[in-house]
């Protein structure tokens, strides 16, 4: 498990997933624009933009994914159940944990929405 | 305004002989659909309406039983467990189900995209605060119109939507769904009348002051009876030469307006060669009478305000008055 980050307190890590999800909102709708605005800039088919939607897709979700484990393992895996108000630095932990783990959850869900279209359109004005 | 207009769209109809008697519809609801592309969308909507109804009285029945049947305090484990499932689990995957269906609809919407092109294509420029129609038949030159946009029923239509001056959008409810005319932009429609009628079609996205004063109507015939009325088009109106052509150009008309057959041949206002034979006047808000040409001739900023028409009110109204009948009787 060297892979996976050392537990770290700082605001930073609640972005993560939010960021990566418009990252990837950004790379499909450009990507897409410029594709059917420029096709011979780009040179290639449209199944290779519907192929980079999906190759965009799966490493947003594993990003997000790792994102939520994270955040899971900071919440505890679940062991406290929310609302973490008492001014302790063990619940200021465990509240950033859990609410980065909703985002997350928000994240890989928005993620799917925006891939979504790439699978029923099947070419630039259709 | 629409009872003029339900009357002269009768007698349109009746005009040109085509939908003769059977169901003539004159509406401009999505939910009577008289087109493939309306078809689709008209389910989408029912769809859409009966999955947010069913959730709808899922959500009241639930608040029903929490405040009247059952007032007992859940467990904390199962209360987490409903927020989970109909909180979280059950919105996600019925609004994935519901894009999905929508999702899939686009591809049938957009049927131009084939190699098979459509036979007939239609260019519509939207105009402050008017439409201008080009036919482009596949034989043949193409026809000058504006106003009115007449179809074939079952067959094909591509539309391809222009703007000159701001964003307008052009819509036929009953027959396809709204497509916007960007100024510098080409989009494309496709649409394909399954039953005759007469239909109002709107300006959707608010272009100026009259901008609710901007529609047209749309007009579906049986295939023969398009095709002999769009070569009575594409040649000049019988009555081109009648009289009330010479106070029209010597009055200037000329220089903003084309009429086909005479030295009118401007392009600023909508093309008048046929326009005695359209179902309105002033883009689809006025009953086509000679007397309700008359008074646009006279103020159409008092009709149509923020129009680029200027008032002719100076000239003399036995002038107006020949000029209007000599429009109405360009049939």
């Amino acid at each position: 498990m060297w892979l996976v980050p050392k537990q770290i307190e700082t605001l930073w890590t609640l972005f993560t997933a939010p960021v990566v999800w418009a990252a990837h909102f950004l790379v499909c709708y450009i990507g897409a624009a410029i594709y059917c605005a420029k096709p011979e800039l780009v040179g290639l088919s449209f199944t290779a933009v519907r192929a980079g939607i999906a190759a965009a897709t799966v490493i947003a979700l594993s990003l997000i994914a790792l994102s939520a484990w994270l955040a899971w393992r900071q919440w505890g895996f679940g062991t406290d159940d929310p609302p973490h108000d008492d001014p302790t630095r063990r619940d200021r932990t465990l509240f950033q944990g859990f609410a980065t783990l909703l985002l997350s959850g928000l994240s890989f869900i928005a993620v799917i929405f925006t891939a979504m279209p790439a699978l029923f359109v099947t070419e630039c004005i259709r | 305004m629409s009872r003029y207009f339900s009357l002269s769209a009768a007698s349109l109809l009746l005009a040109s002989g085509s939908a003769g008697a059977q169901s003539v519809a004159r509406t401009q609801s999505a939910l009577e659909p008289a087109g493939a592309e309306a078809q689709q969308i008209a389910i989408l909507f029912w769809v859409m309406l009966s999955g947010g109804a069913v959730i709808w009285l899922g959500v009241v029945g639930l608040l029903l039983h929490a405040a009247l049947v059952n007032r007992r305090r859940l467990a904390e484990k199962s209360a987490v467990r409903v927020i989970l499932w109909g909180g979280v689990v059950f919105p996600s995957v019925t609004l994935c189900a519901l894009l999905a269906y929508a999702l899939w609809l686009m591809p049938g919407l957009r049927p131009f995209a084939q190699a098979s092109s459509a036979a007939l294509r239609i260019e519509v420029t939207g105009k402050q605060f008017w439409w201008e129609v080009v036919y482009h038949p596949p034989q043949g030159p193409p026809v000058a119109s504006a106003n009115e946009i007449r179809l074939p029923v079952g067959e094909r239509v591509e539309l391809t939507l222009k703007s000159a001056d701001v964003i307008h959008s052009f819509w036929i409810p009953p027959l396809g769904g709204k497509m916007d005319m960007i100024p510098g932009r080409t989009n494309r429609l496709s649409i394909m009348a399954t039953k005759p009628g007469i239909f109002r079609g709107p300006c959707a996205e608010y272009c100026g002051t009259s901008h609710a004063l901007m529609a047209f109507s749309a007009v579906a015939m049986a295939p023969e009876a398009f095709r002999s009325w769009l070569a009575v088009q594409a040649i000049p109106a019988e009555g081109a030469g009648a009289s009330g052509g010479a106070l029209f150009l010597r009055h200037g008309c000329g220089s903003c307006h084309s009429v086909a057959g005479t030295d009118a041949r401007g392009l600023i206002g909508p093309d008048l060669s046929h326009v005695g034979s359209r179902a309105t006047v002033a883009a689809g808000i006025l009953p086509n009478t000679e007397d309700a040409v008359a008074r646009f001739i006279a103020r159409p900023d008092l009709i149509k305000p923020g129009s680029s028409m200027p008032a002719f009110d100076m000239l003399p109204p036995d002038d107006i008055r020949a000029i209007a009948a000599w429009l109405r009787g360009l049939q």
